[in-house]
């Protein structure tokens, strides 16, 4: 797993690459910790256009990131998911809190 | 006569395994011609049921095997993952979505809901002597040699 990051207009872009499972979750949860608690924007973007597998485990990832963002108000977004991830995205609801942008 | 072949395969309950376990799976299961859709499917259930044994099945440290078998049927793939761990104390309670028995490491609760929605069908056993997840799903456009 490998995670870019940019801030523009108030918007911190992430860009996942890789697979997300069981053995990049810890890794993926730090590093996105760590740029998340920079107080230089006002919401995230997440680009998925790079992730080439994700299991359940990236639900879990993801809803973590929301509890600790929720708290200080500043929204998540996904965009560009692949037609997998948005599967398993549909099938647990993640879109009713971290809803897809194009 | 049906087409029939199988393999098996055991390693480590690491988490660093379960790449190779989906590549695996799918490596094998190409003989059978399946679309990229039911390749991605069959890689997550796989992935869901390694990642339940990485996670449940051996929790003092110790981490023991995980036995992982395919077998192909004419043009349908069963897929067998055990271990010899623990064990699952409520079977019932551990297939409810979003039921997770480590709410605090930020876990979905959702692989056995992903298993039944990318299979076909889903088995579990499992006694204090390990678990066995069982699943299988039909290729639709399978095309495979018929062998003796």
């Amino acid at each position: 797993m490998q995670i870019k990051s940019r801030v523009h207009n108030n918007t911190l872009y992430v860009l996942l690459c890789g697979e997300l499972d069981e053995h990049t979750a810890s890794y993926t949860k730090s590093t996105l910790d760590e740029l998340f608690v920079k107080p230089n924007f006002q919401k995230i973007v997440i680009d998925l256009s790079e992730l080439s597998f994700m299991d359940s485990t990236g639900i879990g990832v993801l809803i973590g990131r929301y509890k600790k963002m929720k708290g200080k108000n500043i929204p998540i977004f996904i965009c560009n998911p692949s037609q997998h991830a948005e599967k398993i995205f549909k099938m647990t609801g993640l879109y009713e809190i971290m809803p897809k942008i194009v | 006569m049906k087409y029939s072949n199988f393999m098996e395969v055991t390693f480590k309950a690491l988490s660093i395994n379960e790449g190779f376990a989906r590549v695996c799976v799918a490596s094998f299961c190409v003989q059978l011609n399946p679309s990229v859709d039911e390749i991605t499917d069959i890689k997550t259930a796989v992935s869901e049921a390694v990642t339940n044994c990485v996670v449940h099945a051996y929790p003092n440290g110790n981490k023991g095997d995980i036995k992982l078998r395919c077998e192909l049927e004419g043009g349908t793939i069963t897929i067998t993952v055990q271990d010899k761990g623990v064990g699952i104390k409520d079977i019932e309670k551990a297939r409810e979505p979003f039921y997770t028995s480590k709410p605090s490491e930020e876990r979905s609760g959702m692989g056995f809901t992903v298993m039944e929605s990318f299979m076909d069908n889903v088995e579990v056993f499992s006694n204090s002597f390990g678990t066995t997840i069982k699943m299988s799903k039909k290729i639709l456009n399978s095309s495979c040699e018929v062998v003796g």
